[in-house]
């Protein structure tokens, strides 16, 4: 009687190695098999029968329309998705995306907001979802952006919470139903079942905690695929990801786009939001790209380039900065900042011990792997985080960990964190414009009783900010508008308004388009272009898009363990800087240490 | 026709969301009570002229809620230290003998530099506890009561209207503020409406006068800066700021307001109140401020007026109705019953986010 439990406890975990075996098994067999045959012929192949068919849509939206409080966001959108169809919704940030998906989820903001015109259409018959659940009902599942999945669950656990099969047992004979155990062979079963229908390499006992960010995107796609049909809800017909891959590594998301494929063959269809555009050419049937609430072409993706798509979304030719200034010779030049022995203790980007020299009228890139500490510098110059070492500003020694110091001295910072440290979040456009500017150079300010009283010039605030929205083309409805009502490449402007309001000398500017879209991007890069070639701002630009770098620096330095590799000019090839990344000195490399 | 209505619907819908719904039921309801006031015998003259009285007598201990709220140290549960700077103030006055509306400038004066050093005190002890500050400084006033106790025993006063009668030394509970401050305020340009209805001018006067200094503070470049730390810390840091100086500051100035709110109390009243006094002054006031709309870190100066009026205007009308209805004298048990529980629901809303 007392072994009892023990003996549980190894069977529990006996099962568990069978089932973790199985697994194993599993995916071996599905390896194999993708090793074996061309999958990409049978999709082609797959693709074609659907387009064939003539049969009702599985999804059709008719005059789609939509206002806030007259903010006309959505104007006659029609579009039709067939089973199995892949459609590939791409347009600026702000373009009416989030709403269309939004109207088709029944979402209540949109009921709130005096709800939209036009119709829904499934499967012919027309529908008008209440609430997401009566969406989820029907067969639509979302996988959105931001993991809603729970940290200490499993895999299994995540995916089949409040939908778990129960088992009788004697307790609940007594006590009722609420007593029943969860039955976790069947639930192992079930989510192995989603998994395998993805084609992908997960283990369902994995806490989502110690899971890589790729599985986590897994795990919820294989939530809603587990949905199967009940007599009250029908099983998964519709699946929307909304840029499932931002997160996710260059494999990862090729093993995602697979698991796609894979899927709209077995007749889901999936409408895909993404902003990588090669991805949305590589996997989707169809091509729907959005700007300002109306949909501006639907084409099939065969033959689209990338120049096309972006040229659509924007409205306007999108120049691929490609600029290749004459680099001067750097031996004469003026050095504007100076670091030595620069450490920085920033949690994941450690600085452990840099040397840099910054030219004046130059821009400057730092590249480098993730993790590497290019962060660091930045963050650490600044004095965010603690640092130590020397820098020099102009010949005058700067002292660290004091951001007062390093903005009286002409320099600025636009942070890689947005939302943390870039924006009062909760003030209005004009404050967060202005409002370094203020506190540290006085401006915008009325002085009585000889600089006694500092009183906020609101005149001179407002006009400031309205200069800047006009020229950096903020979407916003007023000057008054919270910053955290703004899209992200909006935001992201405010924070580059907010430096260049400052007028620095020398100016950091910390991944300067993470997360934003190809329009917001270039617009960005242009006005870092802008200030660095009219006023002569020094610009030192950190960012993970070696390509971003190439396009708009000078010299550009590669970070690796907290060190400087080696500084190139920016007309260097790719490759150079891919061996210089993994630890290969070449002879063009000038400066830096190994 | 259907799409106008909908849109007018809306926009009152809007409307009442901006003024917040709690405040309108609330407000409906002190109105309530106004018109039922006559049918049971209240006079409305009384009730008003109390409810301005009470108005007055509390707003300025709300307004001591307005710069930690800013500076984003959450509502100041520590208000009984501001109120023992003021109690320190007020007897120091009357101990140099100061009569008249001397002796209410010169408890202001006193008071001053003690709330200065106890506020400095207490805003260093906050910037060590980012993110608790709210049951930190609840602690704060209590402890602080505790050692006010002991002292208000042992400090050398001599005056004989604040001493123990018997033993000449010791401050007593409840001291007469009557020939020295009592009503220097209240009767300064007062203005008597009807034989019930009193106006006290000064004490509106006063609180708008602190009202337009905190206003125009916030205008100031520090005051904004005292806004930015408030609404994000880090983004303060990044813009040069110190953020801890900016929250000592906002301490000071509110720990300064109390000090001068009980002053202001004081007088009105007609009593110092020592010893455990102070000790649940705060919760009141903190209500009041949740009433008015103001969440965790966002307040504004209309939200102490209307807040502070509705709060002391239910207070003051909810017992003499209910009383006079039922006929028996249960003032203090409703007074009770009502004034706590509109604290708790004040505090149930105090997650409610920005405006």
């Amino acid at each position: 009687m007392v072994l009892s439990p023990f003996i549980a406890i190894g069977l529990l975990e006996y099962s568990s190695l069978v089932a973790s075996f199985r697994l194993f098994a599993t995916t071996l067999a599905v390896t194999v098999t993708f090793m074996v045959m061309d999958v990409r012929v049978t999709i082609k192949f797959e693709r074609i029968e659907y387009m064939n068919e003539k049969k009702t849509p599985l999804l059709e939206m008719k005059h789609i329309s939509k206002d806030f409080f007259g903010n006309q966001v959505l104007t006659d959108v029609n579009f039709t998705l067939r089973p199995g169809e892949i459609l590939g919704l791409v347009g600026e940030n702000g373009a009416g995306k989030s709403t269309l998906m939004k109207i088709l989820f029944g979402m209540d903001e949109i009921h709130q907001t005096g709800g939209f015109g036009g119709e829904v259409l499934i499967n012919g018959e027309s529908v008008l979802f209440e609430t997401p659940i009566d969406a989820l009902a029907a067969g639509i599942g979302m996988v959105h952006q931001e993991f809603s999945l729970l940290p200490d669950f499993t895999a299994t656990e995540n995916i089949l919470l409040n939908r778990e099969p129960l088992k009788y047992t004697a307790l609940s004979e007594l006590f009722g139903e609420r007593l029943n155990v969860l039955d976790r062979e069947k639930m192992t079963e079930i989510s192995e079942k989603a998994i395998k229908r993805l084609a992908v390499t997960l283990d369902p006992e994995m806490m989502v905690s110690q899971m890589p960010v790729g599985h986590k995107q897994f795990t919820e796609i294989a939530r809603e695929l587990s949905k199967e049909a009940t007599d009250i809800t029908e099983g998964i017909k519709l699946l929307v990801l909304d840029e499932p891959t931002a997160v996710l590594s260059e494999q990862e998301a090729d093993s995602l786009l697979k698991a796609m494929r894979l899927l709209a063959e077995s007749g889901i269809a999936i409408i895909f939001i993404t902003h990588r555009l090669q991805e949305i050419i590589d996997v989707c049937d169809t091509i729907m790209v959005m700007r300002d609430g109306k949909i501006i072409k639907t084409v099939p993706a065969e033959g689209v380039v990338i120049p096309e798509i972006a040229r659509w979304m924007v409205g306007r030719e999108v120049k691929t900065v490609s600029h290749k200034r004459a680099v001067q010779d750097t031996a004469e030049r003026e050095v504007l900042l100076k670091l030595q022995n620069l450490w920085v203790d920033m949690p994941g980007e450690v600085v452990r011990n840099v040397d840099l020299d910054v030219y004046k009228g130059e821009i400057i890139g730092i590249g480098g792997m993730a993790g590497q500490g290019k962060l660091g510098i930045p963050n650490g110059a600044m004095g965010l985080f603690p640092a130590g070492g020397k820098i020099f500003f102009e010949g005058k020694e700067i002292p660290l960990n004091s951001p007062r110091n390093f903005l009286d001295a002409g320099m600025a910072f636009v942070s890689e964190d947005r939302r943390g440290v870039g924006l009062l979040l909760d003030e209005s456009l004009e404050w967060n414009v202005s409002f370094t500017a203020m506190q540290v150079q006085d401006k915008y300010l009325k002085k009585y009783l000889g600089g006694l009283f500092k009183w906020r010039d609101q005149k001179a605030i407002e006009e400031t900010t309205e200069k800047y929205v006009k020229q950096m083309e903020i979407r916003c409805t007023s000057t008054k508008q919270k910053a955290k009502e703004l899209s992200g490449g909006n935001q992201q402007k405010v924070c580059l308004a907010k430096a260049f309001a400052v007028e620095p000398k020398l100016l950091f500017v910390s991944e300067p388009t993470r997360g934003i879209d190809i329009g917001a991007k270039s617009l960005v890069l242009q006005a870092l272009r802008k200030y660095n070639e009219e006023l002569g701002t020094t610009i030192v630009m950190v960012s993970s898009e070696l390509e971003e770098l190439r396009s708009i620096c000078d010299r550009i330095a590669i970070v690796s363990d907290g060190k400087v590799l080696g500084i190139l000019p920016a007309s260097t090839e790719s490759a150079e800087f891919g061996l210089l990344m993994v630890g290969q000195h070449s002879e063009l490399v000038d400066g830096g240490s190994l | 026709m259907n799409v106008k209505v909908e849109k007018i619907i809306s926009t009152i819908m809007q409307g009442v969301k901006s003024f917040g719904l709690p405040r309108i039921i609330i407000g409906l309801f002190l109105l309530l009570l106004f018109i039922a006031a006559p049918f049971v015998g209240v006079n409305i003259g009384t009730s008003l002229s109390d409810t301005f009285n009470r108005f007055g007598m509390n707003a300025v201990m709300v307004l001591a809620m307005v710069p930690m709220i800013h500076s984003g140290c959450g509502l100041n549960f520590g208000l009984p230290l501001g109120i023992i700077a003021g109690l320190l103030g007020g007897t120091l006055s009357m101990q140099f003998n100061f009569t008249g509306p001397a002796s209410f400038m010169m408890a202001i004066v006193f008071a001053t530099p003690f709330a200065v050093i106890l506020g400095w005190g207490y805003g260093q002890l906050l910037n060590k506890v980012k993110g608790g500050e709210m049951m930190i400084a609840t602690y704060v006033g209590f402890s602080s009561v505790a050692f006010m106790c002991i002292m208000w025993l042992l400090l050398p006063y001599s005056n004989p209207t604040m001493v123990w009668g018997y033993a000449g030394k010791g401050l007593r509970t409840t001291i007469s503020t009557e020939g020295y401050y009592l009503h220097v305020l209240n009767d300064f340009l007062s203005i008597q409406v009807t034989d019930h209805l009193v106006i006290p001018t000064g004490m509106f006067l006063f609180f708008g006068l602190l009202a337009l200094m905190v206003w125009a503070f916030l205008h100031t470049k520090t005051g904004t800066a005292m806004t930015a730390v408030g609404s994000n810390r880090t983004f303060a840091r990044a813009s040069g700021i110190h953020v801890d100086n900016i929250r000592t500051l906002s301490v000071v100035m509110s720990t300064w307001l109390g000090a001068l709110g009980i002053l202001v109390y004081q007088q009105s009243f007609g009593f110092i109140q020592l010893y455990m006094g102070p000790f649940y002054m705060a919760l009141p006031a903190v209500s009041a401020i949740l009433i008015g709309g103001a969440s965790v870190n966002k307040a504004t100066i209309m939200n102490v007026i209307v807040g502070t009026f509705l709060f002391q205007g239910i207070l003051t009308m909810t017992p003499s109705v209910m009383n006079s209805m039922i006929n028996t004298d249960m003032s203090e048990v409703i007074r009770i019953i009502v004034s706590n529980g509109m604290i708790l629901y004040a505090l149930t809303r105090k997650t409610e986010a920005t405006r």
